[in-house]
């Protein structure tokens, strides 16, 4: 064997041998360094003939390139396993868990996220959105609305108060929304289309009862309004809302104040198991009360009765909210119990539109 | 309003089922509550004989009873009524019947070890009375094996409605029958009355005492002497419609007016003749008057009731209830019938006023038919007459009897604009008359006409009411539902005003931040509203439901801060809430304020709450708070450019770690911070707790602009760079001032600046904080050199000290 084959076979056998980067380093300096092996025997080139020099320069590089090559094999592996190496010693335990993120923890109460359905609804069909105070004024809470006083619907109300005043009026809580039909109607000019969604009160607690409640009431006014339209609009409400295909509604006359003819409004619907599925079964729940608008309350809101017409209706927020999403008893709405709100509430980006559905 | 088909069919020829009247009178507005059928409930209840009654070997009260109920051989009962005996006839219950009274199915039973197959029934267990001595008794010629009900005549429903309270005119089974009769239902039967020929003068007076403006108190009253009367029980048949509809029978007369009450809506009152004066007198109470009514109980009368009286005193609150001195009772020979009308709101006022709930006052403070005040007086005297015999005065009336006629201009078309229902002129017509309207066609013009209503709806009072008896009686199932179709063929606009849609992106951004909604009473207790800016009289309640729900709300944090305490009892101590919700700063209509607020308890920190692997969540403070509140004025879109946060907020937040938000000293929006130690402990709450309100309209709106164009960006083209300082300062100095003085040095180049440490301790003086904040320069034109920079720096240095007293920390 030739020097230059014992110096190859040397000189891999020390590269095969590196169990690192560090000491292939030192491997490749002992060979291709400026004292290495290979760099001295290149050294000794000029020192011989050009025949010599032709042969045994070709060998050399020879000799070079192929432990070049072997030093480039041999880092890649080692770099390889010098990143498994690491890899390995960097694992972690992914089934630590997390905290939860924020918004996966906070909620909508569904009393909001119904007001947004209901201006999903509406809005599409053309109606702007009124608002009122929540502290009114009998006249407008009662009186413009046809209640006569002292009449027994007026008592029906179980009306909060406060103090009367030095004039002998006194300021009381709006018992329904019907007050900013009122403000609407006094305010703006016909055709209106609004619905008016709201807080209200009544001194009255039980199971189905809570001082307070929410409201929505919706107004139709211009020159041709009437109980079809009605009845049309409260059908792609009811099929809108609760995301039915079909619903089943039927009217029957009743009596309010402001309304003449009055109808009020059970939906077909079956109860299985403490679920309520609607455009179904054999029972009629009762959800909602409606009518023409009396010619005296158009009148009382400066409104001619022979020249313009149309319809209200009003319903419980917190009601059809129970009936869509399943809470057995309304008094939990308002008692902040975490546990109820997160497992009722909905999530902050389920906005509900037509597009993208009501709900999720 | 309740009565049974029986009676209905008194009044109402009529072929039509059970099932028919029933959806007939809810689809014409008198809702259906409720229907009981008794045949139904009872039907399984036999009539049977106790062949055999042996004692008990057992049991001394006991009884062992062959019972025969018609199936062949008797069975073995045990019975523990004292009147089980041989030879009586009874009710009995197979196995397997329901036993109303105890909402049970009899089972087979083993009773001190002698078998029982069925049970004997008392009148209680079948819910006919409260007869729960012994079992029913029945009479000898009851045939054994056939059904109680048959027999007894039990098989009369009894239909409930929910009259609506215009109709005062249903009050009566009578009315009822009429609008059936209208909707096709059968012939309303003409119950004509003759009056009664009087054979004697009435020799006792009445005077209406009134004022001419208090006439209308009580326009007319009626009243006739009746004597030599036997008034024992009533018939049978009557006893059984008064307790069929739950009323308990009393005697003839009193029945009498009960009945006529609830057959015709028509009130009446009876006294005993000899118990009251000659001359009666129908005048205001006197402050101070006292009566004892027909219910035991003594009622302190005052000037605003109207009352019948004689000269011992009241006998009688006019149209609510009777007095017990002059009621009738068995030993009553003379009765002297009274029928009036009284004035409405008079009636509901005092009802109301003395808590006194009658059949009377639903029907007077309604408005009964004046017309049939005299006919209602004629009528009770022939039922008087036939029930309990004697001789009738002539009737007197003191007032009269006032029907004016009221005349409504129509068009047939009103129906159609209102309704939209297309109808048949003549079936409209026939409807009005059928509820006794009188239509008189107008000459000059077909679609018109003029309609009288009748005495008794008094409700109808134009177009509107006459629209809606045609059409509840044509039936509202007949509108068809037509589209409401915009107002035009557009994309819908957008709708929601600034605050409806600020409202809705506070609920959304609150929740996002983790925070759960909630909605808390608008009122609080007048401490709370105290501690937190209101209280004010002029927002307490009158009539609160509960005293510590009696004012108005001045901010939502009283209602989050008892929540949070709530959850917390209940062992969830970290919890983040939120409310957007109305609060109230007055009583005028522009009072009412939309405010968003948010509470966090314990570790509820955005980021997490309570122990973790990561590191353990620390307690929330006040830079939770102000976090949540830049985070919704940012998810708002709220240019805050112009927002100070100031130091300080009100009393009852921590007064050294709370802030206010403000556009200047009059643009208060809100504040934020951790609590004043002394109100939570007032509240009973306990923290750790931070939270912020902000009043949503306070924010200024933002301006319209022309277009959506967002400004143009401007990228840099070179490398910003940053530069820290670390300054030492009075400890009283606030950080944002450092980085406003940081920031004015240079407008152009320097583009942020923020707070990394903040430092006070050992190599510190007393009294004094390190504060380290890095700088960014943007260059615009060309890079800096290091003498630029140095430059800059030395401003910066020395415009933070001129404006702060920082010195750089060496």
């Amino acid at each position: 064997m030739s020097d230059l084959q014992k110096l190859e076979s040397e000189t891999l056998a020390a590269i095969a041998a590196s169990s690192d980067e560090a000491a292939l380093e030192a491997v490749r300096i002992g060979a291709l360094g400026k004292k290495g092996t290979i760099s001295a025997l290149l050294a000794t080139l000029g020192k011989m003939s050009p025949d010599e020099r032709k042969t045994q320069g070709a060998a050399i590089n020879v000799l070079k390139d192929t432990v070049a090559t072997a030093l480039n094999a041999r880092r890649g592996v080692l770099k390889e396993a010098a990143l498994d190496a690491r890899l390995a010693s960097e694992t972690v335990d992914v089934t630590l868990p997390v905290r939860s993120a924020a918004i996966e923890t906070g909620r909508v109460h569904p009393i909001s996220q119904v007001m947004d359905e209901l201006t999903a609804i509406f809005a599409d069909m053309g109606f702007s959105i009124a608002e009122g105070p929540d502290v009114e004024s009998d006249d407008i809470n009662f009186t413009k609305l046809n209640f006569p006083e002292g009449h027994p619907a007026r008592e029906m109300h179980d009306t909060f108060f406060f103090q009367p005043k030095e004039d002998g009026t006194r300021k009381l809580l709006r018992t329904h929304t019907s007050p900013v039909q009122v403000r609407t109607m006094m305010n703006v000019k016909p055709p209106i289309r609004v619905i008016c969604p709201g807080r209200t009160y009544r001194c009255d607690s039980d199971q189905t009862h809570t001082p307070m409640f929410h409201q929505v009431e919706g107004l139709v006014i211009d020159k041709t309004a009437h109980l079809g339209q009605l009845k049309w609009v409260l059908e792609e409400f009811c099929k809108a809302f609760f995301e039915v295909p079909n619903v089943k509604m039927r009217f029957r006359p009743s009596f309010f104040p402001f309304t003449e003819p009055s109808m009020e409004v059970d939906i077909q619907c079956r109860r299985q198991g403490g679920e309520i599925r609607f455009g179904e079964g054999d029972d009629w729940l009762e959800i909602l009360g409606c009518g023409m608008v009396h010619p005296n309350v158009l009148r009382n809101c400066g409104i001619d009765p022979d020249e313009y017409q149309g319809f209200a209706w009003g319903m419980g927020i917190d009601r059809i909210a129970m009936l869509k999403y399943g809470m057995p008893d309304l008094r939990p709405f308002f008692e902040a119990d975490l546990r109820w709100l997160s497992h009722y509430g909905f999530r902050p980006l389920d906005l509900p539109s037509l597009a993208g559905g009501l709900s999720s | 309003m309740k009565f049974t088909l029986s009676w209905l069919k008194d009044h109402l020829d009529t072929t039509a089922s059970l099932d028919e009247i029933v959806e007939t009178l809810t689809r014409i507005g008198l809702e259906v509550e409720h229907v009981l059928d008794p045949a139904d409930q009872l039907k399984d209840f036999l009539v049977a004989r106790i062949v055999e009654a042996k004692q008990h070997p057992d049991a001394d009260r006991l009884r062992v009873c062959m019972v025969d109920f018609g199936s062949g051989a008797p069975v073995q009962v045990v019975c523990g009524a004292p009147n089980a005996r041989t030879g009586l006839k009874s009710v009995f219950a197979a196995p397997g019947t329901f036993i109303p009274s105890k909402k049970i199915t009899l089972g087979k039973g083993v009773i001190r070890g002698v078998e029982s197959l069925g049970m004997l029934c008392s009148a209680a267990e079948l819910e006919l009375s409260e007869d729960h001595d012994g079992i029913i008794e029945l009479p000898e010629d009851a045939p054994v094996g056939a059904r109680y009900v048959d027999f007894a005549g039990l098989g009369d429903p009894v239909i409930e409605i929910n009259l609506t309270p215009n109709r005062a005119d249903a009050t009566g089974v009578h009315g009822i029958a009429r609008d059936l009769a209208a909707a096709g239902l059968g012939k309303l039967k003409d119950h004509a009355i003759k009056p009664v020929a009087g054979v004697f003068p009435c020799p006792v007076g009445v005077t209406l005492d009134f004022s001419r403006e208090d006439a209308h108190l009580a326009p007319a009253f009626a009243l006739r002497l009746v004597r030599g009367v036997r008034n024992g029980p009533s018939p049978a048949w009557l006893q059984k419609r008064l307790t069929s509809i739950g009323l308990r029978p009393i005697n003839t007369l009193v029945d009498i007016t009960n009945y006529l009450t609830f057959d015709r809506g028509r009130p009446l009152h009876v006294f005993d003749a000899k118990k009251v004066a000659r001359s009666l007198v129908v005048r205001r109470a006197r402050n101070g008057e006292e009566i004892v009514a027909l219910d035991g109980k003594t009622y302190r009368l005052d000037d605003s009731a109207v009352v019948i009286a004689d000269d011992k005193g009241v006998e009688s609150i006019a149209g609510i209830m009777g007095g017990e001195a002059s009621g009738c009772d068995e030993t009553t020979t003379d009765v002297l019938i009274e029928s009036a009308l009284w004035d409405p709101l008079t009636i509901a006022r005092t009802g109301r006023h003395l808590g006194i709930v009658t059949d009377a006052r639903y029907r007077f403070e309604r408005g009964v038919d004046p017309a049939f005040c005299i006919p209602g007086a004629e009528l009770a005297t022939h039922l008087v007459l036939e029930f309990c015999g004697g001789e009738a005065s002539e009737l007197i009336v003191a007032g009269s009897v006032e029907t004016p006629a009221h005349t409504i201009d129509f068009s047939w078309s009103e129906v159609r604009r209102l309704s939209g229902l297309e109808l048949d002129p003549s079936q409209m017509a026939g409807t009005l008359e059928k509820l006794g309207f009188d239509v008189l066609h107008q000459a000059t013009n077909a679609g018109r006409v003029f309609v009288r209503r009748p005495s008794w709806r008094a409700d109808v009072e134009g177009k509107a009411d006459l629209v809606e008896e045609i059409v509840r009686i044509a039936g509202v199932d007949r509108i068809t539902s037509t589209p409401l179709t915009r107002d035009n063929a557009s994309v819908p606009a957008p709708i929601l005003t600034v605050l409806q849609k600020r409202t809705r992106q506070a609920r959304r951004a609150l929740a996002s931040l983790g925070l759960v909604e909630a909605v808390t009473w608008s009122f609080v207790s007048h401490a709370r509203a105290e501690m937190f800016g209101g209280g004010a009289p002029e927002l307490a309640l009158a009539n609160p439901i509960a005293v510590d729900l009696s004012d108005m709300r001045p901010s939502l944090l009283p209602g989050l801060l008892a929540a949070t305490q709530r959850n917390a009892d209940r062992g969830i101590g970290d919890l983040a809430v939120f409310e957007v919700g109305q609060i109230f700063k007055g009583d005028g209509e522009n009072d009412q304020r939309m405010s968003a607020c948010a509470v966090r308890r314990g570790t509820a920190r955005a980021a997490g709450a309570g122990r973790h692997w990561s590191g353990v969540a620390r307690n929330v403070d006040v830079y939770d708070a102000k976090s949540d509140v830049l985070a919704l004025l940012g998810a708002l879109g709220v240019q805050v450019g112009g927002l100070q946060i100031v130091p300080g907020a009100p009393s009852w937040y921590h007064p050294g770690r709370s802030g206010t938000l403000q556009f200047g000293p009059k643009g208060v929006i809100g504040h934020f911070g951790e609590f004043h130690p002394r109100v939570l402990e007032q509240l009973d709450v306990s923290g750790p707790l931070c939270g912020f309100e902000i009043v949503l309209d306070a924010i200024p709106a933002p301006k319209p602009k022309p277009t959506k164009v967002k400004p143009k960006l401007d990228l840099a083209g070179l490398m910003p760079l940053e530069r820290d300082f670390a300054f030492v300062v009075d400890r009283g100095v606030p950080a944002a001032e450092i980085l406003k003085a940081a920031q004015a040095a240079d407008r152009a180049l320097i583009v942020s600046a923020d707070v990394f440490d903040v430092y006070q301790g050992s190599g510190i003086a007393e009294g004094k904080k390190s504060v380290a904040i890095s700088v960014v320069l943007q260059p615009r034109e060309k890079t800096l050199t290091d003498v630029e920079i140095e430059k800059i720096s030395e401003r910066i240095v020395a415009d933070v000290s001129k404006k702060t007293g920082a010195v750089l920390r060496g």
